[in-house]
């Protein structure tokens, strides 16, 4: 079991270094030019004003909040699915109304219009 | 004696799990770059041009076959461009994010009868886990650029592959109601499944590659990057070898769901007949790679005949048609299995 996670990670480490190589490469030995004009964020050509970093609009945080909730319930459902064929009936019935409960949950977002973007 | 003596140090190597880790993962590795995003984008180069009646491109190599290695070689000399106002340290970090996430679910690909780089037994919810990683390196660079742009590109990727992160969560728990586990490698052994189920396979798989669809950015929900609306979205800002390593990310994922959707539905490395002299292993990987890479065509076709969705339209596909579809989906194929059906 240790060893799996040992090639996550040993995956993520040497994926990490291979793909900075390439990077690396060209920090070494692309040419190199630096003047004010070129460091200015892409706009479509107008000179930027500001920041990005402003406020955005909040739907993408209501979504993100809809997202939690459900990815939460995903997690809970991933073992059930292992053991389901021993324990049998009990094990459906109890996560049938977790899943109907939910399900109540998400009509209940979408009447009140949370799920509606304009 | 010297060739033997030779054969006995490699296997002695073998046998040392962490010189077979390192191999495995630059195999991985080489395998993603090469004909992961380097031939895929060729690939999408020939095919976009073959369904549009162009000829795409012809003159680097016979046929244009090397069209990306002469866009690699150009791409290596050109210098990075930081903007004065972007954060250094996220912005150089996003790209490596997005190709280490797509890299990370090859762990779990089985690419035939015992070739896989490592059987997880919880490999299904690893998948989902690490795919889900590269929404955080697209985030990450749409804010650290610090370009409108980008910022909203950046946004909109987060919007759309975290919605549809549950449909595919949802279809992949199905599969494993339906089989029982959750080990990519056990899935291929359970299959072909009953062919009571195949009514619910087929939902399933046209959730699952929908969802798939709309995980890797790409047409018809390719919001995140429309290049007439955001000029390229969350990397408007990065210059070409940065770039090149969301591709290789993009193209890396593209690959990976491909293939789990290979291995979830179409039986993985099992074929209709063993091909002769390569043995049943090497006839299982061929098998393989001819259907992902007939699931990566379906997807260039799809992407290059349909147009792009809006947001709320993208949004109501996810939460009001997959969501509730996968929901029922569950329910009753686990019903069906709990009655022994």
């Amino acid at each position: 079991m240790p060893l799996d996670w040992a090639y996550v990670a040993i995956f993520a480490l040497v994926g990490a270094a291979m793909a900075a190589l390439p990077l690396a490469i060209v920090w070494l030995i692309a040419p190199r030019s630096s003047y004010p004009q070129k460091r200015l964020a892409y706009e479509s050509g107008v000179i930027p004003f500001g920041t990005a970093w402003t406020q955005v609009n909040v739907r993408y945080y209501l979504f993100s909040l809809v997202f939690l909730l459900f990815d939460v319930e995903v997690v809970f459902i991933y073992p059930w699915t292992v053991v389901l064929r021993s324990l049998g009936m009990p094990a459906f019935i109890a996560m049938a109304i977790f899943l109907v409960l939910l399900t109540i949950g998400l009509l209940y977002e979408w009447k009140k219009g949370a799920l509606e973007w304009a | 004696m010297g060739v033997a003596l030779f054969l006995n140090i490699v296997t002695a190597l073998l046998e040392i799990e962490l010189v077979r880790m390192f191999l495995s993962v630059v195999a991985v590795f080489t395998f993603v770059a090469i004909g992961g995003a380097m031939f895929l984008v060729l690939m999408e180069r020939k095919v976009s041009a073959w369904i549009q009646a162009r000829i795409g491109p012809r003159h680097v190599g016979p046929g244009g076959v090397l069209q990306t290695i002469a866009d690699t070689v150009k791409i290596l000399q050109k210098e990075h461009i930081v903007s004065a106002q972007a954060d250094r340290f996220m912005f150089s970090l996003a790209p490596i994010m997005v190709a280490v996430a797509a890299l990370l679910s090859y762990v779990v690909l089985p690419w035939g009868p015992g070739v896989i780089v490592r059987d997880l037994n919880v490999g299904l919810l690893y998948f989902a886990a690490v795919s889900s990683v590269g929404v955080i390196g697209i985030l990450i660079g749409g804010w650290a650029s610090n370009n409108k742009y980008s910022l909203y590109g950046g946004l909109r990727s987060a919007a759309q592959m975290i919605s549809y992160e549950i449909p595919l969560g949802l279809a992949l728990l199905t599969v494993a109601v339906l089989t029982g586990t959750l080990s990519t490698a056990k899935i291929v052994e359970a299959q072909p499944y009953p062919l009571l189920y195949y009514p619910f396979i087929l939902v399933n798989a046209f959730i699952f590659i929908t969802a798939a669809t709309a995980e890797t950015n790409r047409v018809p929900f390719d919001l995140p990057e429309a290049e007439s609306e955001l000029v390229a979205g969350y990397f408007s800002e990065y210059t070409p070898m940065r770039f090149a390593v969301f591709q290789l990310g993009e193209y890396g994922a593209l690959f990976a769901n491909s293939a789990l959707f290979v291995t979830m539905f179409l039986g993985g490395w099992r074929g209709p007949f063993d091909l002769p002299l390569i043995g049943a292993v090497g006839s299982g990987i061929i098998w393989f790679l001819l259907k992902s890479y007939a699931i990566v065509f379906f997807l260039m076709w799809v992407r290059w005949t349909y147009p792009r969705l809006r947001i709320d339209q993208l949004l109501n596909v996810s939460w009001k048609v997959l969501v509730p579809l996968g929901l029922v989906n569950l329910l009753v194929v686990s019903f069906f299995v709990v009655m022994g059906w």
